[in-house]
């Protein structure tokens, strides 16, 4: 079952055309893995799908309603669409807790004692019950971005869209993000975009490779890491082996 | 009369001039804060109509004396109705709003951007985003700014004397050309303006450390540089 499908996304930011034609889906429980230089459009791609951008040319189908249909009430669906941000986005005054029940309580509408109960549940999932009532400031890079999945998952999203979620962290905190993630591949539909190869080849089931605003080349890990069809590809990934070791498992 | 005796004589009739300037400032302070907020987000989050004119209104009120302005609405409006309290009401509130939108409006645009786009991505609304992630943070931020202007208030108050209101430096102006002793008169005004910034100020920096967000801000600085020596 398609839950996200994304045809043919077109933006500009001026004269600078950042995504010419870009298309791929994603079926219910899957992960695939986004991967590309910087500066290709990777983000703006995640960001055209939740209408954060809202694309200029293309489509956004989201379990089979058509969210760039200009008629939709976007606030709804974005409700739907998980996103995890590089450097986490926290709302500061608001506890760990707190941040992870503003959603259920401002947008769902869902009683305060419930609300905090689910955010309970959610902040469990991600290993940081003990740190519930703590501050955003009061917490690691590691820590902070496993409440910003937390806050994304207690929407009970579709799925789910990780923009770099681990590029902003020391290495010695990577792991424990990767980890949360990995538990999640198969029960949620992810996006994710990350330099992080060990993961894109133990969790993802498709990695596509992404440049100048076009798919480049999209594949199984085995085979996009082992006999990739382009050139470019193989360029690319010596380049990312180099820079983050080989596609070591962390 | 000792000096002593003077300042108990007239201390009464101070005070009655004291709470005159008192309102006046909690007055203008209240309404300024409502409008300085709207006037904020105003320019801050408006499309370019709202944000033509909040910013017309700022600078314009900005950018010519209260002393003018009390003037103007004081002479503008007619009435039989006593109007010289309210015309100072109503000139401070205009003025102190304008000041408050900055204040407010500066700290509201220091809340990092990526916030307010987290708030989008979990479905609230623009308005949603503002009221619950903007306000808090920033108005927690704006009060180090704010307590400046209640202080310039409370002190600019002083200018409703012109137009006859019976506030502090009136009623001591009243007093001192009766007794002739003008130093002694305006001694005394002087400590007691100083007396209440200084009460002000200590309220308004225990409230403020009372809101503090945790791990941000001051207090942190303050352990990190304990810990370094």
């Amino acid at each position: 079952m398609t839950m996200l499908e994304v045809k043919n996304i077109h933006k500009a930011f001026g004269e600078l055309q950042v995504l010419r034609g870009v298309s791929l889906d994603l079926d219910k429980g899957e992960t695939k893995v986004l991967i590309g230089p910087s500066g290709t459009g990777k983000s703006t791609l995640l960001r055209c799908i939740n209408q954060l951008t809202p694309p200029d040319k293309g489509e956004v189908w989201l379990d089979g309603v058509e969210i760039t249909d200009k008629s939709v009430d976007i606030n709804k669906y974005r409700q739907e669409i998980g996103f995890v941000f590089q450097h986490f986005n926290l709302f500061n005054h608001l506890t760990a807790l707190k941040n992870v029940s503003i959603g259920l309580e401002k947008v769902k509408g869902i009683e305060k004692e419930e609300a905090r109960e689910r955010a309970l549940e959610e902040l469990k999932r991600v290993g940081l019950s003990d740190k519930a009532n703590q501050y955003p400031a009061e917490l690691s890079g590691g820590q902070k971005q496993r409440v910003g999945i937390a806050r994304a998952l207690a929407m009970d999203p579709k799925v789910m869209l990780f923009d770099e979620p681990t590029s902003a962290l020391d290495p010695e905190l990577i792991g424990e993000v990767l980890e949360v993630m990995k538990s999640l591949a198969g029960e949620i539909s992810m996006l994710v975009v990350t330099h992080e190869m060990g993961f894109a080849s133990s969790v993802a089931n498709e990695i596509i490779f992404l440049e100048n605003g076009v798919v480049v080349e999209k594949g199984s890990p085995k085979k996009f890491f082992e006999n990739p069809d382009k050139d470019r590809t193989k360029q690319f990934l010596s380049k990312i082996a180099t820079l983050y070791g080989d596609s070591g498992d962390r | 009369m000792s000096m002593w005796e003077f300042f108990v004589e007239i201390i009464p009739e101070l005070m009655r001039g004291f709470s005159v300037t008192l309102s006046l400032t909690a007055l203008a302070l209240v309404i300024g804060f409502i409008f300085g907020i709207m006037l904020a987000l105003g320019r801050a989050y408006g499309n370019w109509i709202v944000r033509g004119v909040c910013i017309g209104y700022i600078e314009a009120i900005r950018g010519t004396p209260m002393l003018v302005q009390v003037f103007i609405i004081y002479f503008a409006i007619p009435g039989p109705w006593p109007p010289a309290y309210w015309a100072a009401v109503l000139g401070f509130s205009i003025n102190s709003s304008a000041y408050q939108a900055e204040y407010f409006r500066g700290a509201f645009q220091s809340i990092e951007s990526g916030q307010m786009i987290a708030g989008r991505t979990i479905g609230m609304t623009r308005l949603q985003a503002i009221r619950n992630i903007v306000l808090p943070q920033g108005l927690r931020m704006a009060i180090p700014a704010w307590s400046n202007e209640v202080i310039y208030l409370l002190k600019y108050t002083s200018l409703a004397y012109i137009i006859l209101v019976p506030e502090l430096t009136r009623v001591g102006r009243l007093i001192a050309t009766e007794t002739a002793r003008y130093m002694e008169v305006f001694l005394i005004i002087a400590i007691i303006y100083l007396v209440a910034t200084i009460i002000m100020t200590d309220i308004i920096d225990r409230f403020e450390s009372k809101v503090r967000i945790p791990g941000l801000g001051a207090q942190e600085a303050e352990t990190s540089q304990r810990n370094v020596w």
